[in-house]
């Protein structure tokens, strides 16, 4: 079973999320399923495929793909199969590290702005509207040539660049918590305000902010994957997904399945990440 | 005779699919209403009444299904018929007057082509026409300067000038019957009587057959021929609204007549002589009342587009006092104060000018430190059980915070106190476990009561307690706070807009109104010799004259 | 009277300025004080590889040519001196004025940013309206889920893919290039799809809370048909969220076309955007940074006016 079967996945999707139960769609399973086999890429490459990434023969250059070769191989002759599962781990690695730098950096900056209110709020909000008004790839391309070129440094530029959401969407929510009736009462029994914003607050608004997290998954690997695209991820014979469409551009018209494959791949993963994401998002709704 | 029968529901039943349960909404429910008839349907929340409204409009939501029964309207089978014919009926010859009219009117259109549109999409008229014909509507539905609001948005009206937009739309395509689901439920006192006495004589002169849904038992006995009562899907008693009222068959139409509060009659306040001694304190002293607002004021500023700021008083000038063991009641409709004087009396908020006292000792202009061991005397229980409690935290970790927070006890003895803390507002030990979402309505609210009373306040204000709660359960609740009082001495402040609850329990009662103090009497000459006109004019308004 | 007490457009004006100048602070201080050498990297460019030896005489020269030798806060305030007066230097790798540099450039992207607007707001609209209109479930559900695949795929692929299909499988499009309408169709094409996928999902979302709401029941009770109550009850209303949308994606059609024109070996801001990346072009990504701050501005301001048509509770008395 090749991570390719499942691309019935977007039309039959919907349906079964109108009509089955959670446990019972498999459009979510076959998700669940493919982000698995992807992670399983990241952790141990070397179990799902015997081939060198990095080494060609230089015999076997621009094969079409074949028993042998599922992916085919490149200009120099490199199984493009193992390439793609090598680089699921540069991938993933920088979408989680921006995402999760993301989330608590906007879930501190969001929860101090909603709570504390008065200028503090002012002025955290002001920043994250700069922010906000700078297109999200123009600034991580301006970061990046700030910090440098390399898998982090993307990391970290899309992770400044998806702050100011997380921050507006936890402090909107801290602020709806914090004038909820039981904050109220907690405060008429004597709860301190550290305590009602770490028992209270933050558990009851924490909740929208991993939903988005979570749907904001998606767009940062496609941003990610764009930065290395551009060349500025990591740095060649590695093989990140985004770069490896880029050096398959070359071949473009010899050799279709160089640039076919690894963005159906992006894709494919993009596309059950925010389906996983949408059911954690149905059933993290607010509670009260 | 066939001709004078309009609607007959017979043997209805109606279930909602999701993707854990059936529910059965409605079990075998008959009905019929005759040509100008008005017939109540009564029943507390869940009781499938508004499921069956929307049967006969044949408006269930996706997951509601009609599983048996018949809908007979004018001798034709509602649920034989085409969605276009449906269509041509809706609004035409049957017409839904809904509960809430902030939410029921589109707030993107003026209220005049919301009447209007009723006319064109039955191509009764064209769009100058319509347009002419809807500000008649609007008049007929009795909305003063009808030409003006007829160009309004529902925002910019009140919220009984948007009910009767809604009367007007009803009226629009002239129909045979009105479905008027709580068509008031939302609306204060005074203005609730205005709407449903207009509605009442445009049925009667118009001689449209009306179903009145309601909670409401008083308001069903002063407005329909017939009343239907509902209970757990099932129509459990009809007949004329006399002999239900006066002879109730069915167990549960009894015990509704009797929870359904009176204005005279038996309170559930516990005997006077034990009041009297529990008023004094272990010296035999009264000592200093429990809360007294002087002068009190609070005035919220809000900018107005950034160029002007207004004013608003919420509460202007009151001064009020409650003794030891003794109940007050505050009475006034919405937007009159008494939530921001129930938070000022909480010191929760801070007045702007004057002086809240507790136990003789003045809380404002003190530091947060002080305020919190200050409202420890001083326990607020909120309307909403709903939103009062942490949704993610335990029965228990709710009830014990407060002691935690004052550092009371060690982990087991704080767990023995929320357990007596249960037992004494009536809910087993089993409940700590639970969650709020596992609880009822009424079960929330002892919950509530319950950590309200963990810190042993000398005053408990009561916000609205009951107005979330079905008749049957309110009493419960009343019942439960006067018992509490008995045992534990407390006093209570007991805000509410409802003078038959207020008088339940309460020895004096004030009423309040636009942020003033405007009555402070003891409960029998309020009743019996109001002084102000607005006060006479609140118990003018209250339903159900035909039930005392 | 206070600071606070100007008029609600004097308001959004200041905040707007706040913006451009919060931008170019921003980036300045990202650019300018985080380490980057791009005198050296030009000079080893000039001299063919970085292995080169650097005449540092030289590299003080150019130092001084570009002020980088002041201290921070002078360099600072001489840039944003000049920057309100438009001038934002001139490019350290091709020593051409910054300004004339990016307007130059401007046309071509803005042609490509607004063909895939036009291409984008029509189909993303079209796609939720004809799902809620629709009386075939199946329809709907195809319909509906569209969009989702439409965000999920990456741009810069999906160009590649048309550009197989459409320019070497069957020739109707060419490759690459500037000139003529027919250059542009492809790169519209690729840029709007995604843009077209996010504002069908914003708008569809919202059409189907309408369509859930209490008006839109009493609007069935009153017998109005399906279409009748999309077209004059709920797009109306659900159409507020996705006009916020297109404002903000239509400001990000610019970090997209970055790539696309990549893709597509268009001349045009993306081009020197990359370029100016890979040199650390500093001068050049500051009057970029602030370029599309300005855009967003405008755009927001823009979008801002619109609401009060859309929506009356916004409306001033």
């Amino acid at each position: 079973m090749n991570e390719y079967a499942s691309a019935a996945v977007p039309v039959r999707r919907r349906a079964l999320r109108v009509g089955g139960g959670l446990v019972r769609a498999p459009g979510l399973t076959l998700s669940g399923l493919l982000l698995a086999l992807v992670l399983a890429w990241a952790l141990v490459p070397g179990r799902f495929t015997s081939q060198d990434p990095l080494l060609g023969v230089t015999a076997d250059r621009l094969r079409p793909p074949s028993g042998r070769h599922p992916f085919g191989t490149d200009y120099l002759g490199r199984d493009l199969y193992s390439r793609v599962v090598h680089g699921a781990a540069p991938s993933l690695k920088a979408t989680a590290v921006a995402v999760a730098v993301a989330l608590v950096a906007g879930a501190v900056i969001g929860t101090i702005a909603g709570y504390l209110g008065g200028w503090i709020d002012t002025a955290l909000m002001r920043v994250m509207d700069v922010l906000l008004a700078i297109p999200g790839l123009l600034l991580a391309l301006a970061l990046v040539s700030a910090i440098g070129f390399g898998v982090i440094h993307v990391a970290i530029a899309v992770a400044i660049v998806s702050v100011a959401g997380f921050a507006r969407v936890m402090r909107a929510e801290v602020l709806v918590v914090r004038n909820a009736m039981f904050i109220d009462a907690a405060r008429g029994g004597g709860a301190r305000r550290g305590r009602i914003l770490l028992t209270h607050v933050v558990p009851n608004a924490v909740g929208p902010l991993l939903a988005l997290a979570a749907l904001d998954i998606g767009s940062v690997l496609l941003t990610v994957s764009a930065l290395s695209f551009l060349g500025f991820g990591a740095a060649p014979p590695a093989a990140e997904w985004g770069q490896l469409i880029a050096s398959g551009q070359t071949y473009l018209y010899a050799a279709w399945w160089l640039t076919t494959f690894p963005g159906l791949t992006i894709a494919l993963v993009v596309l059950a990440t925010n389906r996983v994401a949408r059911a954690l998002e149905a059933t993290a709704g607010p509670s009260w | 005779m066939v001709n004078q029968m309009l609607l007959r529901v017979a043997g209805l039943d109606v279930t909602y699919t999701d993707r854990r349960a059936t529910v059965a909404a409605v079990r075998g429910a008959e009905l019929s209403i005759t040509r100008g008839e008005v017939v109540a349907l009564v029943g507390e929340s869940g009781s499938g009444k508004s499921s069956l409204a929307h049967a006969i409009l044949r408006l269930l939501p996706a997951s509601g299904r009609v599983t048996a029964g018949a809908i007979h309207f004018d001798g034709e089978d509602l649920l034989a018929a085409s969605p276009k014919r449906l269509r041509q009926l809706r609004g035409a010859r049957i017409a839904l007057i809904p509960q809430d009219a902030a939410a029921f009117l589109n707030p993107t259109k003026r209220v005049g082509a919301q009447v209007a549109e009723v006319r064109r999409i039955h191509r009764r008229s064209d769009r100058r026409a319509s347009a002419r014909e809807a500000i008649t509507l609007l008049a007929t539905a009795g909305l003063p300067e009808p030409q003006v609001r007829a160009r309004q948005y529902p925002h910019e009206l009140s919220g009984g000038m948007r009910q009767r937009v809604l009367i007007a739309i009803a009226l629009a395509g002239e129909p045979d019957l009105i479905v008027a689901d709580e068509p008031t439920s939302a609306l204060d006192v005074t203005v609730q009587r205005e709407v449903l006495d207009h509605l009442g004589q445009l049925v009667a002169t118009l001689g449209v057959s009306m179903l009145l849904i309601t909670h409401d038992l008083a308001v069903a006995a002063d407005r329909a021929d017939r009343v239907l009562v509902m209970r757990d899907g099932a129509v459990v008693e009809s007949g004329s609204t006399t002999s239900v009222l006066l002879q109730p068959q069915h167990l549960y139409t009894r015990s509704l007549v009797a929870a359904a509060p009176r204005l005279s009659g038996p309170r559930v306040l516990v005997d006077h002589r034990v009041r009297a001694a529990t008023r004094l304190d272990d010296r035999g002293d009264l000592g200093p009342p429990v809360l007294t607002l002087r002068n009190v004021t609070r005035i919220y500023t809000r900018p107005l587009g950034g160029r002007r700021r207004q004013e608003f008083r919420a509460v202007d000038d009151v001064t009020i006092t409650v003794n030891r063991a003794e109940s007050v009641g505050l009475v006034g409709e919405s937007g009159s104060g008494k939530s921001t004087l129930a938070r000022i009396a909480a010191a929760l908020d801070a007045p702007t000018t004057g002086t809240a006292a507790i136990d003789g000792i003045d809380a404002t202009r003190r530091p947060e430190r002080e305020l919190r061991q200050m409202r420890r005397r001083v326990q607020l229980i909120h309307q909403s059980p709903f939103a009062s409690l942490d949704p993610r935290f335990t029965v228990a970790r709710s009830i014990t915070e407060p002691l935690r927070a004052f550092g009371i006890g060690d982990r087991d003895s704080r767990r023995a106190t929320a357990r007596q803390l249960l037992d004494h507002v009536g809910l087993p030990a089993a409940a700590l476990r639970h969650r709020p979402t596992e609880l009822s309505g009424g079960q929330r609210q002892r919950v509530a009561i319950a950590r309200a009373l963990a810190l042993e306040p000398a005053l408990l204000i009561c916000d609205e307690p009951v107005s979330a709660l079905d008749v049957s359960t309110q009493s419960q609740i009343l019942e439960l706070l006067a018992r509490l009082q008995a045992d534990l001495g407390i006093s209570y402040l007991f805000i509410s807009h409802d003078l038959a609850v207020v008088r339940q329990i309460c020895d004096r009662i004030a009423v309040m109104r636009d942020g003033h103090i405007i009555e402070d009497t003891d409960i029998d000459t309020l009743f019996t010799a109001p002084n102000h006109p607005y006060t006479r004019q609140l118990l003018n308004a209250i339903p159900g004259a035909r039930l005392r | 009277m206070t600071v606070l007490d100007a008029g609600p457009l004097a308001r959004r004006l200041a905040q707007a300025l706040f913006v451009l100048w919060g931008a170019f602070t921003g980036a300045f201080i990202a650019l300018y004080l985080l380490p980057s050498d791009p005198v050296t990297l030009m000079l080893a460019q000039r001299a063919d590889g970085p292995s080169a030896v650097i005449d540092p005489r030289q590299a003080a020269a150019i130092r001084v040519e570009y002020g980088f030798d002041q201290p921070v806060w002078r360099q600072y305030l001489t840039l944003l001196g000049r920057a309100v007066h438009g001038d934002f230097g001139t490019s350290v790798q091709t020593r051409e004025s910054v300004s004339h540099l990016v307007t130059g450039a401007l046309p071509q992207t803005v042609g490509l940013a607004g063909a895939a607007l036009l291409i984008a707001v029509p189909l993303g609209v079209a796609l939720p309206v004809l799902s809620a209109c629709s009386r075939h479930r199946a329809v709907s559900r195809l319909v509906d889920s569209l969009p989702a695949v439409g965000v999920s795929i990456p741009s810069f692929w999906l160009g590649i893919l048309l550009l197989q299909l459409l320019s070497f499988h069957w020739v109707v499009f060419p490759a690459t290039g500037n000139t003529g309408i027919r250059s542009i169709v492809l790169p519209a094409l690729t840029l709007s799809l995604p843009t077209a996928a996010v504002i069908a999902q914003v708008l569809g979302r919202s059409l189907r809370s309408s369509l859930g709401s209490a008006y839109v029941e009493l609007a069935k009770a009153k017998g109005a048909s399906r279409s009748w109550i999309v077209f004059r009850h709920a797009l109306r209303n659900a159409s507020l969220p996705a006009v916020t949308v297109a404002g903000l994606v239509g400001g990000n059609l610019l970090g997209g076309a970055v790539v696309i024109e990549t893709v597509f070996a268009r001349n045009g801001l993306g081009q020197i955007t990359v370029n100016a990346v890979t040199n650390e072009d500093l001068p050049v990504l500051l009057g970029l940074v602030v370029l599309a701050a300005a855009i967003f501005v405008v755009t927001s301001l823009v979008i801002e006016s619109v609401y009060p048509l859309l929506d009356p509770r916004i409306r001033r008395s």
